[in-house]
């Protein structure tokens, strides 16, 4: 049993005297900590299905069991949706997605076979517009996929990822990478970033603003 | 015999047996490229593209040649998620590899055209001399 269990802590005082209170809390908490990690467990039981070739209901309610148990025994931080999943504009971002994956393989299989060794890189960096793990993580996922890139290091308190690219050879190419990137994320987030996020995307898109932030420390608050 | 042929479905397995060969080759090559890459960069953090955007494609044409000659629909959420499982697993590996090797200073400085991330190192850096 993980050390983390947060239901096992002792009673405090308080929680002595009106004992029912203190549980009716309890359940309240735990209530809402499996409704964030729903959609985790319902992948879950997806992946199980998938693992047995079988997507009957016996099968898919046992997978269900044995998901509830996994996240009960190994306890994680919950991966917080951010509650908006746009499907047109994630079905437009899996198409692109894939377009760009073998563009992006041609072009890694080009610059080893004609530059090899006299390739020159870069290492950006680039402060994205939300501050959400999540869409950090998929950020950073796609663009080691996609644009001849992948994260060095990524620098929450400023949200900026550092990545190196590969076949850079003058600060133009940087900065057009870097415009990539920003589209890259403004897809993202019109795929599955949170309302606010998009809020702010579209007053970006209308208020016109060309000019990109460079990776020097920033004001805390709104990009 | 043309009628016969696609009554037997003959045809159509002729022409998904060619797609499966051109999936498979073009997946090979994906291979041979992240090999040559490995061969011929001269850094280790170029070398990290080769091993983690080739595959990714070698891996999704590999299995669909696989699914294409299974011809079950039951196979085809395992096959998507072995390509699932590869497209989240490798740009950690990328960044986790990365990492550790700009932090031991196995970047080749000469090789590179920009470098934003030494500068806020430097800028640390020299801050945390200022203190002492």
């Amino acid at each position: 049993m993980s050390p983390h269990r947060h239901h096992v802590r002792p009673a405090r005082p308080s929680e002595l005297l009106t004992g029912s209170r203190g549980a009716r809390a309890r359940a309240r908490r735990r209530r809402a900590r499996f409704l964030i990690e729903l959609p985790l467990t319902l992948w879950m039981v997806l992946v199980w299905g998938a693992l047995w070739q079988d997507f009957s209901p016996g099968n898919l309610v046992f997978g269900f069991v044995i998901s509830l148990a996994v996240v009960a025994t190994f306890k994680l931080p919950p991966v917080e949706l951010s509650g908006r999943f746009n499907v047109w504009h994630g079905l437009v971002f899996a198409l692109r997605f894939m377009w760009q994956v073998i563009k992006a393989s041609i072009h890694v299989m080009i610059v080893a076979v004609f530059r090899g060794p006299t390739v020159r890189n870069a290492v950006v960096g680039i402060r994205m517009r939300s501050h959400e793990d999540l869409m950090a993580t998929a950020l950073g996922h796609v663009l080691t996929l996609i644009p001849g890139s992948f994260v060095v290091e990524v620098d929450r308190t400023t949200s900026t990822l550092y990545l190196h690219v590969l076949d850079i050879n003058d600060k133009e190419q940087a900065e057009a990478f870097r415009q990539e990137v920003r589209d890259i994320e403004a897809a993202l987030i019109r795929v599955m970033g949170s309302r606010e996020e998009l809020e702010a995307l579209r007053t970006e898109e209308s208020g016109g603003r060309g000019s990109l932030p460079s990776p020097a420390p920033r004001t805390e608050g709104k990009p | 015999m043309i009628a016969m042929a696609l009554a037997d479905g003959g045809v159509a397995d002729t022409v998904l047996d060619w797609i499966t060969a051109v999936c498979m080759v073009g997946g090979a090559l994906m291979s041979v490229a992240a090999g040559i890459g490995l061969l011929r960069f001269p850094d280790l953090f170029s070398r990290m593209h080769a091993a983690t955007k080739p595959q990714v494609l070698g891996l999704f044409l590999l299995l669909l040649a696989v699914a294409l000659q299974i011809r079950a629909w039951a196979a085809v959420p395992v096959l998507l998620l072995a390509w699932l499982f590869q497209l989240l697993t490798a740009p950690v590996t990328a960044h986790m590899v990365g990492r550790a090797a700009y932090r031991t200073k196995h970047l080749k400085q000469e090789k590179l055209v920009l470098d934003d991330l030494n500068e806020v190192v430097s800028e640390a850096q020299r801050r945390l001399d200022e203190r002492r």
